[in-house]
């Protein structure tokens, strides 16, 4: 049994740009693994997640998968963790939200420059959009919000070191940005 | 001198003052949004509201008398005044990374004050109307906050009452005064003091995006009341 | 529009800005002809209104927006507003709407195309005593029955003129069941202001001060002390405004003072013009109470005729007083008084930041008194019989008597005078209501109260009403009442302030959830914080009693919401598998994976 903390990571409607941004924490990331391990995340390559004490939610929820996948995070993770922007109110996809939907993909598909082969898709395979785009805490009960687009790495970087220290993360105002 | 006591400071004033002014000119801050010292007070974000003597009002409408007993900075206070933060950014849509006003916004600077993270109430998401038909002028009612500031500037600075708000309740909304309602057919010009004062970046100039960075804008770097009272404050050359 | 039409509007709109003297002022009233003529207000008249009264175009659509009764696109030729009032729900207004909509063929709140109908709920009409109850064109209908609506139909899509529909549909009665001082007196017209003659107005601001009067409004201001201050306070106009803006839920004694003691009101009015020197006053008529316009209207003018008003009333040189009657538009919120003295300028009614009060910064900025109907009745009465005649009546803090309306789960609705201080028990038994489930005391701003209190007295010091009392029977539901009243506070914000223009959505959001079962112990929580912050910081009354209901329900109740409430930590606030439902039509799609559910299993 591995007495590392585990966390997992995913991107909703994100852009990954949260996902750099973890990265962004540079040489600091050798300290992390000392003391963490990832589970799902587009950094292991992991397709599930199984318990883990961190997740990390980057981006809103746009579509059904982002549904399923944001309920498996919460019944997974001890702490479940906004993580941006986009997650936390829905971000640039939902700039979307004063669109309808049969707009957007009326637009996209059909009626947009350059379309070729007009229709939309419709494969059992793809996952149905939602007509409004939502920040995570509207679809499952959110523990922690770390803002920005993304968050700083320093932002990211506290945060997680708080909460491995079992401290109540707490954010100083220079790392408090919603852009 | 008479005086009032904020907070258990004793601060002076003169008749005629209200207490938002008394503060002000003594350099205490007092959060607020709709209120702006050029301007007739309005009373309508109640991010201001303090308590005196035991009773919630604003300040920034309430004559400073003698004997007033002013509470302003306390955990419930900044509490409620985060609470209504929330409220404004959940009534609007208001996506700071896409907005040219980032880091220049006020209510953006006042969820940094109260240490806001996430908008806390449900999002109304409401459908609402972008004019962007004026050559230099783009209104975004997705970003207003009905704090009626352009209202009162176009009516009593330009004197051309170029704005105004119709609705009630949840509906409320801005609207303008030309035979189409468009922005284009109105008489606002680019440096009416209607524009200037948006507190937020529902009035935009055009042709003018991004000439200072993001990281580096207004409220990167510091705190809404010490810019308030850098520019409204005692100390500033008003 | 036809450039005929346009040409017909323009004319119109002239006739009415010659009439309305061009004055700004009488921007609500003009609008309301308009209305009427057109059905809307259409854009020819805004341009023109706005030219002829120099005023900003946004401002006539600012205030077209704000009530209720305008409107700028078109209403049916008979435009029927249904009212929403608690007591009309009791009475069954939910399923005669239906009925009505479907047999019109018409969706709520959407004018038919072919321009005949339109059908929409309004806020309570004060007629609770006998509703279910309505309005066509602005014209109060009562007691419908599914019955009515059949009848109705037909007039509808045969363009029955109203003046031929049958009369008892407009049949209202006053239904008095218990008359007191006020309600059994009527004085002859003028003998209040024959005994203001006699004595002086001093000595009759001195028998109104001893009469211990209080405003009848629901706020219990001293009334001699208002008037005084507001006779000291400078100003080279001052005014008396007389509140008919019943618009309490539940509330309808004013409908009953205006339709049959009228000339006590104006009385009252013209005593206070007297006293603190006023040359003109006001009625604000709710707008539901149009009908009463026209009969008000010929009563100033007999009174007129009588030397009662106009110029050297009964012969003294210089008591100079005239009263014009404004009538509303449907707004709530203009029953406040500075919102009201806002919507007699003219504007949308939007409570002003006070101090100042308006006794010293009322109407155009001037001194102005604004007394409730029956508070303007009892001082009437008072300058005839004496200060002594009133307070001998009622409590230590509060005088004389106050006039109900009683609607609800009783034998009995109506029309009630109490002396101050009568227990609520014996209230009950007088109505006929037995088996309840508690009382509405003033209405959805007001007090709920549970039977194990019904010893409690009307009165100031303990239960004070503007005069609404509406009484539930065991089978209600309160969850369904105070969904009522919620929805009400939300329908009625005017959008000034934050705490209330958002607060009161949220909170009937929140309420919503709760109340259909999706609610988790943690939206409890925050229906709880979002009351206390909307009680707390909201700019008027409106919004310091707008959380009442839920406030005071979940403190004897919590039960009721805590049944309510899911066993789980979570639940969204929205239809996960609804918000699905526009890709399933744009894709065609039905398969599993197009659908969700709504919590996670």
């Amino acid at each position: 049994m591995s007495e590392k903390l585990r966390i997992a990571t995913t991107s909703l409607a994100g852009c990954f740009g949260c996902h750099m941004s973890l990265l962004d924490i540079d040489e600091r990331l050798l300290e992390l693994v000392e003391v963490a391990e990832f589970d799902r995340s587009p950094l292991t390559d992991i397709k599930h997640c199984g318990p883990c004490d961190i997740g990390l939610i980057e981006g809103g929820v746009c579509n059904a998968e982002n549904v399923h996948v944001l309920r498996e995070f919460r019944q997974n993770c001890k702490t479940l963790v906004a993580m941006g922007a986009c997650a936390i109110n829905g971000g640039i996809p939902a700039l979307r939200n004063s669109i309808d939907l049969r707009e957007c993909l009326t637009e996209a598909y059909i009626d947009g420059i350059g379309v070729q082969n007009p229709q939309i898709p419709n494969d059992p395979e793809l996952p149905l959009l939602l007509d409004k785009v939502h920040p995570i805490q509207e679809v499952v009960s959110v523990d922690y919000f770390l803002p920005g687009c993304p968050p700083s790495a320093d932002t990211i970087w506290k945060f997680l070191t708080d909460l491995i220290a079992g401290r109540e993360p707490s954010l100083p105002p220079e790392l408090v940005h919603y852009d | 001198m008479k005086t009032i006591t904020i907070d258990g400071r004793s601060i002076p004033f003169e008749e005629g003052q209200t207490i938002m002014d008394a503060a002000l000119a003594a350099d205490v801050y007092i959060p607020h949004l709709c209120h702006n010292p050029e301007f007739t007070p309005h009373g309508s974000c109640k991010l201001c509201n303090v308590k005196v003597n035991g009773r919630t009002c604003s300040a920034c409408t309430m004559l400073a008398a003698e004997g007033q007993d002013v509470i302003n900075n306390s955990k419930e206070l900044n509490d409620a005044r985060r609470a209504i933060t929330q409220m404004l950014f959940v009534e609007g849509n208001h996506i700071c990374p896409g907005c040219e006003k980032s880091g220049n916004c006020q209510l953006q600077a006042l969820g940094y004050h109260f240490n806001m993270l996430d908008a806390h109430f449900p999002y109304f998401y409401p459908r609402r109307e972008v004019d962007a038909s004026h050559p230099d002028v783009l209104l975004d009612r997705d970003r207003c906050i009905l704090c009626e500031l352009c209202v009162r500037a176009s009516r009593d600075v330009d004197h051309k009452n170029v704005f105004d708000i119709a609705g009630r309740g949840i509906n409320a909304h801005l609207i303008v005064n030309s035979a189409t309602g468009k922005l284009a057919d109105s008489v606002l010009e680019v440096d009416d003091k209607a524009v200037e004062v948006c507190p937020v970046g529902a009035i935009l100039v055009k042709h003018h995006g991004y000439e200072v960075p993001i990281g580096q804008r207004l409220y990167d770097h510091h705190d809404i009341a010490e810019i308030s009272l850098m520019t409204e404050g005692g100390g500033s050359d008003e | 529009m036809h450039s005929t039409r346009v040409e017909d509007c323009k004319a119109f709109v002239e006739t009415l800005i010659h009439r309305y003297q061009c004055n700004p002022t009488e921007l609500i009233r003009i609008l309301r002809e308009i209305q009427d003529r057109y059905r809307h207000v259409p854009d020819a008249a805004i341009e023109a209104l706005a030219s002829q009264l120099s005023l900003p175009r946004s401002r006539i659509v600012g205030v077209i927006e704000f009530y209720s009764f305008l409107h700028t696109a078109p209403r049916g030729r008979y435009d029927v507003l249904l009212s929403d009032s608690i007591s009309d729900h009791m009475l069954g207004k939910q399923s005669l709407m239906d009925d009505l909509c479907r047999k019109l063929g018409v969706a709520p709140g959407v004018t038919r195309a072919d321009g005949q109908v339109s059908v929409d709920n309004t806020s309570c009409t004060g007629l609770c005593d006998q509703g279910p109850a309505g309005l066509v064109n602005g014209y109060a209908v009562t007691r419908l029955t599914s019955g009515r609506i059949d009848r109705m139909v037909p007039l509808i899509n045969e363009s029955v003129p109203l003046a031929e529909w049958p009369s008892d549909f407009f049949a209202i009665d006053d239904n008095i069941r218990r008359a007191d001082l006020l309600l059994n007196e009527r004085p002859e017209p003028g003998a209040a202001l024959a005994a203001l003659l006699e004595r002086g107005a001093d000595a009759l601001l001195d028998e109104i001060d001893r009469s211990g009067l209080r405003g009848r409004g629901g706020a219990g201001f001293n009334t001699a002390m208002k008037w005084r201050f507001c006779r000291e306070a400078e100003g080279d106009a001052h005014y008396v405004v007389c509140n008919a803006d019943e618009g309490e839920p539940g509330t309808f004694k004013d409908r009953v003072l205006l339709d049959s003691y009228a000339d006590q009101v104006f009385e009252g009015m013209t005593l206070c013009a007297r006293i603190i020197g006023a040359r003109r006053g006001f009625l604000y008529l709710r707008g539901e109470y149009r009908y009463l316009l026209k009969p008000l209207q010929d009563l100033l003018a007999q009174r007129r005729q009588k030397g009662l008003l106009g110029d050297d009333i009964l012969g003294a040189t210089g008591f100079n007083f005239d009263i014009d009657i404004h009538l509303g538009a449907g707004a709530y919120i203009c029953g406040e008084e500075s919102a009201l003295i806002e919507s007699l300028e003219g504007k949308r009614g939007i409570p002003r930041n006070r101090p100042p009060y308006p006794v010293t910064h009322g109407y155009l900025g001037r001194p102005t008194v604004v007394n409730n109907v029956e508070t303007l009745a009892a001082a009437a009465a008072i300058a005839v019989h004496g200060g002594q005649w009133f307070a001998a009546v009622g409590t230590a803090k509060s005088k004389g008597t106050k006039i109900l309306s009683i609607c609800g789960d009783c034998a009995r609705p109506g029309i009630y005078e109490y002396p101050f201080g009568t227990p609520i028990r014996d209230i009950l038994t007088d109505c006929g209501a037995g088996g309840t489930l508690g009382i509405q005391v003033g209405g959805p701003s007001g007090t709920f109260i549970e039977p194990g209190e019904y010893d409690r007295r009307l009165g100031f010091e303990d239960l004070a009403t503007g005069g609404s009392f509406m009484i539930f029977d065991a089978s209600r539901s309160l969850l369904d009442i105070v969904g009522n009243f919620t929805h009400f506070f939300a329908h009625e914000s005017c959008g000034f302030c934050t705490p209330c223009r958002v607060g009161t959505s949220l909170m009937k959001n929140t309420l919503d959830k709760i109340h259909s079962g999706h609610g988790t112990a943690g939206d409890l929580v925050e229906l709880r914080s979002l009351c206390e912050l909307i009680k707390e910081h909201s700019h008027c009354g409106l919004g310091h009693t707008a959380a009442n209901p839920i406030i005071e329900t979940l403190e004897r109740f919590p039960d009721l919401y805590e049944q309510r409430l899911k066993a789980i930590v979570f639940e969204p606030g929205f239809d996960l598998d609804g918000a699905l439902e526009a890709a399933r039509q744009l894709t065609g799609r039905d398969d599993s994976a197009a659908h969700l559910q709504q919590v996670d299993r």
